[in-house]
């Protein structure tokens, strides 16, 4: 008798998981379905509910708040697909917006020259977790947790208070508002690059020999590995993406803020989890779109949007919904994977 | 897992020498700081009790040291808790409201009353606490979710709950009593580290004298194996998050009588992350089942030790994170097989290239 087939019951956690090809499509599409369907509610509910809330702007605010937000759960959720996490997405932003604010405003860089530096040394942060991740067979989790700490030391180490940004080309960058055809409603600069990023995105994971890689990485590393794919590679590929999103992100973010900040994006790393999660990409990996992380953020933003048109619910209280999607989400997905086995 | 493998005696000769490596890193950082600051050793009776900066150390490092000992036992079973920060916030938060102290003039004395008993305070945060381990512990053994996702939850909206129970304001606690827990002195020492020491005896007597310490270290390598030997696998998970709990929830009391306030926003900001690096520093593996104590203790000690010398030296405190980031990457790779493994390999090959077995 397999020891697994014995425990199953009571240990789903140790029970062998079956790859994710094997389950239905329709399975696959629930917690998407889901996750869209909860969107679309809340919309109904906001405008039902509040005068003035339904209108294009208000909905192309979420994509303009969040756009940085979206960016770098996008990478969140290759990571979470391949099996792994990444802790280190708000510190890497802060970095980043503290490393563009530092340049620009103190050595007189130009914006495509930082811009350039940034998302290469993003990309380079997250290749050193992905190598120490891999190579040295460290957890995921307590790499990415040095990495937090090691770029929030490292923007402290630039200053310690806050440099707000004035060049021009950043400025003019961050009032451009690009009409999107109904009424005045327009989208920002960051707004426009984080749907490119979805895109881009969908294509990586849904088309590309990588994303299969990932997915496979995700669902079981040890058939990954006997199947020949690329397991190492992957892996390390897996945080340079990621750590190149946080990098976009945080010139986005640099953007919206127009100022470096060590205490920018603070806890930015959960709400990536977070929408992630609630875009329905099972935290086991191997199973998830990108497409539904856009929509778990846009159900974060929507959030903090109902509670501000409300105006009589305090603003912690979007902490407190936000635990308890996830809290329903992950139960969700609990329940769905129990039934699946059994 | 490296000693997971290892046969009883074998592993037993290793936990010997376990504890000297913190010891060592502790007494180093010790002796830096003494070297940058003569006063550091220096130990005077004043008021009535021990003064001094190891003295302030001990009694900073409490809270610490009390979290580090649940995250100890959770790391063992293989968890993780990343919400013992809101969990401080939250105890903090109750303990801050409940107590408040409302100004009363008896016989043209001012003096300050609780609003409610003071006990009953402290029971009703620790309490809290206590179901917000309980809470976490269901998620991970009863659910079944992964422990870093299971607390996580908690972690976001830990903070929110404080921040309810606060009502999003600093709350001043101005009632005398309860300073004597963060600040008071019993016997020349600090009451708070009477707190963390009798808790952590306690546990170490649960844990060596009784099979409990067996228990954990069984789940912690193998908890299909454990369940099928016989072990109660959910029952242990969910009492040592909820230990972690109760640990947190005492920090908490301590934080809060310290500062003699309860802040829901940074009430034991990033304790999560001081936590597991104290439990890593003193030894134990996160990859679960080798775990000790008195180890966690001292790298509790250390990570306060590394704060106060970082205040010594006169960099910004802020510096302090890029210390530890660099003080993890190496306790990491130090922990990891692999690494070890190409040290000595690469310590190796020079001696082969010149003919040297």
């Amino acid at each position: 008798m397999n020891l697994d087939d014995l425990a199953a019951p009571r240990a789903p956690r140790a029970a062998v998981r079956m790859p994710a090809t094997l389950r239905p499509a329709t399975r696959r599409l629930l917690p998407l379905a889901t996750t869209i369907l909860l969107f679309l509610g809340l919309c109904l509910f906001g405008s039902l509910a509040y005068r003035g809330f339904f209108a294009p702007q208000v909905f192309l605010n979420l994509l303009i708040d969040n756009a940085f937000l979206c960016i770098a759960a996008v990478g969140a959720t290759f990571v979470i697909l391949s099996g792994g996490i990444d802790l280190s997405v708000g510190a890497v932003i802060a970095l980043t917006t503290m490393v563009s604010a530092a340049l620009v405003e103190q050595h007189g860089w130009s914006m495509p020259g930082v811009v350039m530096l940034v998302l290469v040394g993003g990309t380079l942060f997250g290749t050193a977790m992905g190598l120490l991740i891999q190579v040295f067979r460290l957890q995921a989790f307590i790499v990415t947790l040095a990495g937090m700490f090691l770029a929030r030391g490292l923007c402290y180490l630039i200053s310690i208070d806050s440099i707000s940004i004035s060049e021009p080309g950043y400025t003019r960058l961050a009032q451009l508002r690009i009409p999107v055809g109904i009424g005045d409603a327009a989208l920002s600069v960051g707004a426009v690059l984080a749907l490119a990023v979805v895109v881009a995105g969908c294509w990586l994971a849904q088309r590309t020999p990588f994303g299969r890689a990932v997915h496979a990485l995700g669902g079981d590393a040890q058939a990954a590995l006997l199947m020949g794919l690329p397991v190492a590679r992957t892996r390390v590929l897996v945080y340079a993406l990621s750590g190149f999103c946080s990098a976009l992100g945080g010139v986005v973010f640099t953007l919206y803020m127009l100022s470096g900040y060590g205490l920018h994006a603070q806890g930015m790393e959960l709400d990536a989890i977070a929408a992630v999660v609630i875009g329905g990409t099972l935290l086991s990996g191997g199973v998830g779109h990108v497409i539904g992380t856009l929509f778990g953020v846009l159900i974060l933003g929507i959030i903090q949007t109902l509670i501000s048109f409300d105006g009589s619910l305090s603003s912690w209280w979007t902490r407190i919904v936000i635990g308890a999607l996830l809290f329903l989400f992950c139960l969700l997905q609990r329940l769905s994977e129990r039934s699946t086995r059994s | 897992m490296v000693g997971s493998g290892l046969p009883a005696p074998a592993r037993r000769h290793w936990g010997g020498g376990r504890l000297q490596w913190p010891l060592l890193t502790l007494l180093l950082l010790l002796g830096v700081n003494a070297l940058l600051n003569p006063g550091l050793l220096h130990l005077q009776w004043r008021d009535g009790h021990l003064y001094g900066s190891l003295i302030d150390i001990l009694n900073r490092a409490a809270p610490l040291i009390l979290v580090s000992l649940g995250m100890t036992m959770v790391i063992a079973t293989r968890g993780i808790d990343i919400s013992v920060g809101a969990v401080v916030a939250i105890a903090a938060a109750i303990a801050g409201v409940m107590i408040g102290g409302t100004l009363v003039i008896h016989d043209g004395v001012a003096s300050h009353v609780s609003r409610f008993p003071m006990p009953l305070a402290m029971a009703a945060a620790v309490g809290t606490a206590l179901l917000c381990g309980l809470w976490n512990g269901l998620l991970v053994a009863r659910v079944g979710m992964q422990p870093i996702i299971a607390t996580l939850i908690l972690m976001v909206a830990g903070r929110g709950v404080a921040q309810l129970i606060t009502g999003g304001q600093i709350i001043t606690i101005y009632y005398e009593p309860y300073f004597a827990i963060g600040n008071g002195f019993l016997l020349g020492l600090p009451v708070a580290l009477y707190i963390a020491g009798a808790v952590w005896l306690l546990l170490q007597f649960a844990v060596s004298r009784t099979a409990l310490g067996l228990f954990v270290q069984a789940i912690g390598i193998n908890p299909v194996a454990a369940r099928v030997a016989g072990v109660r696998e959910e029952l242990i998970t969910v009492c040592v998050y909820a230990f972690c709990g109760f640990t947190a929830g005492v920090a908490g009391l301590i934080v809060s009588s310290n500062v003699k306030s309860a802040d829901g926003n940074n009430a034991g900001l990033l304790m999560e992350l001081d936590a597991i690096l104290a439990v890593t520093l003193g030894g134990t593996l996160l990859s679960g089942g080798r775990f000790s104590l008195a180890g966690s203790v001292i790298g509790a000690l250390i990570i306060q030790t590394l704060t106060s010398t970082i205040y010594a030296i006169g960099v910004p405190p802020e510096v302090n994170l890029v210390v530890k980031a660099l003080v993890v990457f190496v306790v990491m790779l130090l922990q990891s097989a692999d690494f070890r493994a190409l040290v000595r390999s690469a310590l190796r090959r020079p001696a082969e290239l010149t003919g040297q077995p």
